[in-house]
Parts: structure tokens; sequence; C-alpha cells
């Protein structure tokens, strides 16, 4: 008998039965990456010669790299909500749960793999967006800044998108429930500056957590002025990550009782 | 280690609104015996799963006090959990894993190094007899080596010999997977372990338990060896196919088993030709009533119908093996 091992070596497992399952999921790996690459290329080429950017921008394609990066993440990550639903459907969590796995490590595995899963189609949707013509500009502390505010994005949603699939009852429900996630990018100023918005969806663009976020890793891919914005988004991914980790530890009760 | 495993006493649970409760357990004792397997018999709804979930620590009673391996399943969950292996309804293995890797997965969760889950899974897989196909995805297995994997799996952590809890493990299996399974569990008891199994077959209860709970409505309506149980109803069955309706309502007030679809009624006998002549001579004086007879062994199948009420068969019995 071995010494009961603990939520690090739970979640280092879990981890990695994540990744090898998202890796065998063909399906879903060719969608989160195909659909990014396919909206970038249609905003490029399609909408870009009709929106006006203002002056700072070379091209359109310089402005919206960084919104279609979040678009990405937020495709990525919705696909935890589907893996975790299925495992409260299956007869698994149940058999973590009589080996004394808690609920944390089994969503921390999931998180992590989609981390990896992201990363994986951020730099593909990266080298395409290179290929036609986006050329940051950004120092190492940039890089290093921006890598740190769009990891810190993919964690929050992620796990949010865990919880998700803690709350829906079937799978295919907590596919429909991720929507607002990949949605969340277009009322901000990921494609069309917020100026250009009806007053009245000002506020929420202003004041959600994407803008934030692009506006971060606009400025810092480009080396342009950031202001406070890496901080705010920063605070909105701790922010979001607190309440998704406090929620999906109650959810996972409520559902495994 | 104790001489019983398993001991419940008054166990109480309801799902549901607190103002319209439905109750599913409606006072379940027990006591099982170490080594041996112990079946818990009923019907769908019968309260088979949630006493399982109970006893194994998934989910707590209303009222009423359990203890598996000594341990109290609530105020001494952990130490329950590392005596017992459980096996649900769903199997508790990744489709898109192979069988080697659940294994080895978990044996990691249960705390063995690389290594030792490595050697576990090997020698879990030739056990189960799935050296073969251990490193072949587990959606290409069929259903009954879906069922040995995930027996296997809830073995990797468990010393043996240990408490098993198998929920209905052989639903859905067909004829020759649920063969291979009994062997699997009849094994296990050899080797020590206590296996506590839930079924809807009554032949699954009567081939493989020592012991049978009979379980309806939440209640145990009867508790013994399955010789016992089958003691309960007189030893053999006459089946009769009657030649017309008015001949099968006549005697139907006497009959244990009725198929009105095919006019088939089955009264009880004892077996022997005086008693057999001497029914048929009685109950069909004039020769023309009885188109033909056959006799059996009482089954647990009567057993369970005279002890439940019911009037219906499983809708999904199993194919005679």
């Amino acid at each position: 008998m071995s010494d009961a091992p603990g939520i690090l070596t739970h979640a280092a497992v879990m981890t990695g039965r994540s990744l090898r399952i998202s890796r065998r999921n063909i399906d879903a790996v060719i969608t989160s990456l195909m659909l990014p690459v396919m909206l970038m290329l249609i905003f490029v080429y399609f909408f870009g010669g009709a929106i006006d950017t203002g002056t700072a921008y070379d091209s359109y394609v310089m402005y919206v790299v960084p919104g279609v990066l979040l678009l990405c993440a937020g495709f990525g990550s919705a696909t935890t909500a589907v893996a975790v639903s299925e495992d409260m459907k299956g007869g698994i969590i149940d058999r973590f749960r009589s080996l004394d796995v808690g609920g944390t490590p089994v969503l921390a595995g999931h998180v992590a793999a989609s981390t990896v899963r992201n990363l994986v189609s951020t730099t593909l949707v990266f080298g395409v967006a290179l290929l036609i013509g986006f050329r940051p500009a950004a120092s190492l502390g940039g890089w290093i800044a921006a890598l740190g505010v769009l990891l810190a994005y993919i964690v929050a949603l992620s796990w949010i998108s865990a919880a998700i699939g803690l709350l829906a009852r079937t799978p295919e429900a907590a596919g429909g429930f991720t929507f607002f996630m990949s949605f969340l990018p277009y009322p901000s100023s990921a494609f069309v500056p917020v100026d250009s918005m009806p007053g009245w969806l000002h506020g929420f663009a202003d004041h959600q957590p994407v803008t934030p976020a692009v506006e971060a890793l606009r400025g810092l891919l480009l080396a342009q002025p950031v202001g406070n914005a890496p901080w705010v988004a920063l605070a909105w991914a701790a922010g979001i990550l607190t309440v998704a980790v406090g929620l999906s530890g109650v959810l996972f009760k409520v559902r495994t009782a | 280690m104790p001489e019983t495993m398993i001991e419940a006493h008054g166990l109480t649970k309801s799902y549901g609104e607190r103002s319209a409760p439905v109750r599913v357990l409606d006072g379940i004792g027990l006591q099982v015996p170490r080594a041996g397997v112990f079946a818990l018999l009923g019907p769908n709804g019968a309260g088979k799963t949630t006493t399982v979930r109970i006893l194994a620590t998934l989910t707590t009673a209303d009222s009423g006090t359990a203890h598996v391996a000594g341990y109290d399943v609530v105020a001494d969950r952990r130490r329950v959990r590392r005596a017992i292996s459980l096996t649900g309804q769903f199997a508790a293995v990744d489709e898109t894993q192979t069988g080697e890797e659940n294994l080895r997965m978990t044996a990691r969760l249960t705390g063995l190094s690389r290594t030792r889950a490595r050697q576990r899974a090997e020698e879990l897989l030739a056990r189960f007899d799935l050296t073969d196909a251990g490193r072949r995805q587990v959606r290409t297995y069929s259903g009954g080596m879906r069922r040995r994997l995930d027996l296997a799996a809830g073995l990797v952590g468990s010393p043996e010999p240990g408490v098993f809890f198998l929920d209905e493990p052989t639903t859905g299996l067909d004829p020759r997977s649920r063969r291979e399974l009994w062997t699997v569990v009849r094994d296990l008891a050899d080797r020590g372990a206590t296996v506590l199994l839930t079924t809807q077959y009554l032949e699954e209860a009567d081939q493989l338990a020592d012991r049978i709970a009979v379980l309806d409505g939440g209640r145990i309506v009867a508790e013994g060896s399955p010789e016992t149980l089958k003691a309960r109803v007189p030893g053999h069955r006459l089946d009769l196919v009657l030649t017309g309706k008015e001949a099968y309502l006549r005697l139907a007030t006497r009959a244990v088993h009725h198929s009105p679809g095919t006019l088939t009624l089955g009264l009880p006998t004892d077996g022997t030709a005086a008693h057999v002549r001497a029914l048929l001579d009685e109950i069909d004086p004039h020769r023309t009533d009885v188109d033909r007879f056959s006799v059996h062994s009482a089954s647990l199948d009567d057993v369970f119908l005279a002890l439940t009420g019911a009037t219906t068969e499983p809708t999904e019995a199993p194919d005679h093996v």
C-alpha cells in the first residue's frame, strides 16, 4: 500500500489524461484551429476594407490580430465545458471520487490541458497572421507581458468554462452555454473601435474583460503606449478565476452529492 | 479484519423536492459476511444503486448507519474508500485512452510510482485477459472487455482481498460476456474478496451469490441463500397450455404463473408423476381443456414474483445461457 498521493500528483495525472484525450479528439482540435484562422481571414479580407480604425494603424490586419487571438482563446476554452460535462455524465467521476481525487484536481487537469491546446492554436493563428502581413514591433519585455496577459485570459476563461461544464446537464448544453464567451470579443474594441459603436453600447464595451485584454495585447505587440490596460486585464482575469474556482468547487459538491 | 465486512442499519434516503420527496430507501439493513458474493436483487427503481452509492461513500443516507470493512461510511470516509473498489453502472473508463493508459492513470492516482503503475497495469491486463487489447483505445472494446477493464481499474488501488461493489455488472452484456464476467467475480470471491453485486437478473443471483437480499420499493422483502429462497415456493411448476379462454379463466385463480397471450398457466406441484397425473385428472376431467403441459423446477423468478407481487417480467430479460 502506498502513501496517499497529494493534490499536486492528482492534478499532474489529470493533466496528462486531459492532454492525451484532447490530442485524440481530432474533430475538436481541427475546429479550434480552423475557426479562428477562417475568422481572421474573413475579417481582414472581407470586412477589413470597410472598417476605419484610424490613422494609428498601417492596415486593418495590424489592428485586428490581437482580437483574433482572444477570439481564438474563447473558442479553445469553450471545449473545456464539453469535456468536463462528459466526465460528469459518465461513471468516471465516481471512480475518481472513490480514489479520493477531489474536484479541483480534476478541473485543474482540464484547465491545464485547455491552456496547452490554446497555446498551440494561438501559435498557429499567429503564424498565419504573420503570413498575411501582421508585423509586431514588441520589445522582449513587451512579448513576455503580452504572453502573460494572454495566458491569464486563457486560464480564466478555461476555468469559467469548466464551471459551466459542471452547471450544464448535458455536454450539448455545455457547448451552448459557452456561446457567450465566443461572443464577448464582438462588443469590444477587438474588431472595431468602440467609438464607432452606438453610444449606449460604450459603457458595456469599455468595461468588459475583452477590451482591456485586447488593448493590452495590441499595445504591447505593436509597441504603443498601453497605459494601465495590462493591469486591468490581469485584474479581470484574477477576478474571473477566483469566481470560477469558487463556483466550480460549490457546483462539484452539488453535482456529486 | 472484521467478520462482517458490510453492515447497514435502517438506511433511508429520499430524493426530489422537499415538499414532495420520493422515498428511495425505506429502512435498509444488511449484514454481509467476509469473503463471498452477496447479491442485491430487485427490479429497476428498487433502490439497489442508491444502497451501493451510500455504502461506497458516494452519497449519504438521510438516516441510518453503515460500516464497511469496519469503518463508518460517513466519519471514516477516506478509510472506506481505500478499502473498497466500485464498478458502477456506467463503465468508469475513458473511451479515448487505451486500456493500459486507463489502468496506469488509476494506479498513479492511488499513489503508485510510474514504474509500479506500469507493472500493475500489465499484471491486471494479463489477469483480465486484456493484454492483447491493452494498447487499443477503449472505444474499440466490446461490452464485455469494457466491463473487465472497469473491474480491473477498480482493483488497481485496493489491497486484496478487499470489498467490491459491482452495480449491475452484466447489464447490457451478451450471454458469453456475462459468463466470462461471472468467472471473474467468482475468482475474486475465491481469493477472499467480499463482493456485493446488484442485479435485476434472478439467474445471475442464483448462479453467483452465496446470499441474496431481495429489494423492492426501498425495502428488503426477503433474504437468504438461493436455496432457502427457492424453498419458499413449491419445488416445481406444471405449465399448462389450455385449449380455450373459458378453461384459462376457470383455472386462473389456482395458478402461480399467468401468461394470457399463450393461454398458459403454471400450477404448483411437487413434480412426482403421481401428483401431476392426479392434478391433470382433477382440473381437466373431460380431457378437453389441456392441450400440452411441461414441468419446470421453480426458479428464482417464481420466488421473486411471489415476493414482490410483480406481475410482469423484467423488461430486459437476459437470454438464457
